[in-house]
């Protein structure tokens, strides 16, 4: 569908800009709306692409909570300032190094991805869960990140906990 | 230009055009039900407080939130110094727009049937009362809710005032544990009807008859209930904005339409909580005596105004918690008892099947419930 | 620069189906994503700001692995996106108490300063 295409171009575009503006920002928390919005935007060519879910569970996981976090840290510790750029040759290094990366890889992925298969399908929800747990493959994966959750937890609990007398 | 005017594109116009005037109706209709909201909240208040409430304007005050929307509308914009302006501006706007689009997955009624007409039919499609079913819309319309702290924080970060600050902060802390226990007490209404879609699961409540669907759910319906009071930012719960502390928490800076934008998502955002629970929990249109009298979309609005009326009764009743038993309540109290809920509902269903577990589960919760509140 | 009359085209005659030009601006965007995400990691000072850039390459990652999903007609990139999202939600709680218990010790957030194992 037409409308396919425009959400899709349209949003990549967004993707594009906001990406660049996280990291020419000067403030955090204006880094840290650019993000929310680069996130939206995936969200929406993760839909288009044919896998609502993802889409969704993006927009949760990502913008509703770990961006919701990121923020709350950014209030909390009211950090105002503004940081400079990293002068030196570590900076321009980086950023020519980082031109040079981008320009090959995407004339890597441009040329590559003619080559790939076309499969279009619509997934849904039911699909990704039969994926997860009807085959043995990514079940102990799976089991495992629920601890790997739980020993996060903890242990953010234990870093950010105040220590007694001070 | 005749590829524009191909069968196929025809048929994505038609689509289009029914969306759109689905949407016109529905975006009106709300707005319609948001200002009824306002006065019937504050005269249901006054009732309850042995005051008059508002009745000056119209018959028994019913002009009350023209009154109230004109006069916001000529105040006077204020941009406090030092603020953020775009980010000032985009609070509201952002608020509203979650607001709204949390509504779009909301099923009102199933395919729409007069009585001595039959079924109604557009363009040779039957119409349903939804402007779009997705194939994730639970998930949807949490990940729609989840955007929406993003209004409040930013009002509360751009207005550059320490009491808007801290509302936003404390709404965004509460909001942010409070969704946990929202997402828990929708797993057992989802996997007993195998769906994220909203019409799968007013389908199967009409599957297990909708007495005993309310009955099976009712204990996430209760756990829900409390966590979307703490989602919307309702009274026993409303600590970004209790006047006692904050002045007016995140709205404190914010005056004319933006402020009117403001309340409006609040308002809204009620409205899609209980029309949610009225769906998920309580069976949506599905008729409360099965076979005598016929599903219809009056009986969803029924549910949902039943709840809203809930929300202004649980206001004029309970005080305001401090911050500390509000957090404690969400962490130690709520979330437990969701996971409890959650543990014991797959539990029964895996090994009794799911047709034989609900009266076991219920008596289970039951049991388990004071455990979980201690 | 795709050619946007060849594109209109086959979408309209691929009707149900997307253009499949999707799957090779999702790389690319994926691509540019992940660049910038890095050079955000070298360039940024603030502690925050350099987890955000992380958290911008995370996203571009699983950009690839749908639009791969896409491509193979397999759920596999899905599901990896969903473990993707699991370490990105560990990694940002864990990181982000560390950002305030530095904050609280150092009053700094200048990754330039967190020098104290240097020789």
């Amino acid at each position: 569908m037409i409308l396919d295409v425009i959400l899709f171009y349209g949003a990549a575009m967004v993707a594009l800009a906001s990406g660049l503006f996280v990291i020419a920002q000067r403030s955090p928390i204006n880094s840290a709306f650019s993000l929310i919005v680069t996130m939206c935007s995936l969200a929406v060519m993760f839909a288009m692409l044919g896998s609502g879910f993802i889409a969704v569970l993006q927009v949760v996981v990502y913008a509703g909570a770990i961006m919701v976090l990121f923020l709350f840290v950014i209030m909390l510790l009211n950090t105002k300032q503004d940081e400079g750029d990293r002068g030196g040759g570590i900076g321009r290094a980086a950023i020519a190094l980082g031109i040079i990366l981008a320009i090959q890889s995407m004339v890597v992925v441009w040329k590559g991805a003619e080559t790939l298969p076309v499969n279009h399908k619509e997934t849904t929800s039911a699909d990704v869960a039969r994926g997860l747990f009807s085959s043995p493959r990514f079940l102990y994966a799976f089991e495992a990140t629920s601890i790997l959750i739980l020993s996060a937890m903890v242990g953010a609990i234990v870093v950010a906990r105040k220590e007694k007398g001070k | 230009m005749e590829m524009l005017l191909s069968p196929a594109n025809k048929e994505i116009g038609i689509d289009a055009l029914i969306a759109i005037i689905k949407v016109a109706v529905i975006f009106n209709a709300l707005l319609g039900l948001f200002s009824l909201m306002t006065y019937l909240e504050r005269r249901i208040l006054a009732f309850m407080q042995f005051r008059r409430g508002p009745n000056r304007v119209g018959w028994f005050g019913i002009l009350q939130p023209a009154a109230d929307g004109i006069k916001l509308f000529f105040k006077e914009e204020v941009m406090p110094e030092g603020a953020h302006k775009f980010l000032f501006f985009a609070a509201p706007v952002v608020a509203i727009i979650t607001a709204y689009v949390a509504l779009a997955v909301v099923p009102y009624g199933g395919p729409l049937v007069l009585p001595f007409y039959g079924q109604v039919s557009v363009f040779g499609r039957p119409l349903d009362i939804q402007m779009a079913s997705l194939d994730v819309g639970v998930l949807f319309i949490f990940a729609i809710t989840a955007l929406g702290v993003y209004g409040i924080v930013l009002a509360g970060y751009a207005s550059n005032n320490k009491y808007a600050l801290l509302g936003g902060l404390r709404s965004s802390a509460q909001m942010f544990s409070y969704e946990l226990a929202l997402g828990m007490s929708w797993v057992s209404v989802i996997m007993a009807a195998g769906s994220f879609r909203l019409t799968d699961i007013v389908a199967t409540a009409e599957r297990w008859n909708v007495w005993v669907w309310i009955l099976v759910q009712f204990p996430a319906f209760i756990i829900y209930m409390i966590a979307a009071c703490a989602e919307v930012n309702r009274t026993p719960f409303d600590l970004a904005e209790s006047e006692t502390e904050l002045v007016a928490g995140f709205h404190t800076e914010y005056s004319s339409m933006k402020f009117a934008l403001l309340q409006m998502a609040e308002y809204i955002n009620m409205i899609t909580v209980c029309a949610l629970a009225s769906n998920m929990f309580l069976g949506g249109w599905l008729s409360p005596l099965p076979g005598l009298l016929p599903n219809s979309p009056l009986w969803f609005f029924a549910k949902m105004l039943f709840l809203l009326f809930v929300f202004i009764w649980v206001r004029a009743t309970v005080p305001r918690f401090r911050y500390d038993q509000l957090m404690d309540f969400g962490w130690k109290r709520l979330i437990p008892a969701a996971a409890i809920w959650v543990v014991l509902y797959s539990g029964f269903t895996a090994f009794l099947g799911e047709r034989k577990s609900p009266p076991i589960t219920v008596a289970a919760a039951a049991l388990a419930a004071p455990q979980a509140s201690r | 620069m795709p050619n946007l009359d060849a594109l209109y085209t086959s979408t309209l005659s691929s009707f149900q189906v997307a253009h499949d030009g999707f799957v090779q601006v999702a790389l690319a965007v994926s691509a540019f994503l992940f660049v910038v995400g890095t050079i955000g990691v070298f360039v940024r000072r603030n502690v925050i700001t350099v987890m955000m850039c992380i958290e911008l390459m995370l996203n571009a990652v699983n950009l690839a692995f749908v639009a791969f999903s896409r491509a193979h007609g397999t759920i596999d990139g899905q599901i990896l996106v969903f473990f993707v999202f699991t370490v990105a939600a560990a990694e940002a709680a864990v990181g982000l108490a560390i950002v305030i218990a530095l904050q609280r010790n150092r009053e700094d957030l200048d990754v330039d300063s967190f020098n104290l194992l240097k020789g």
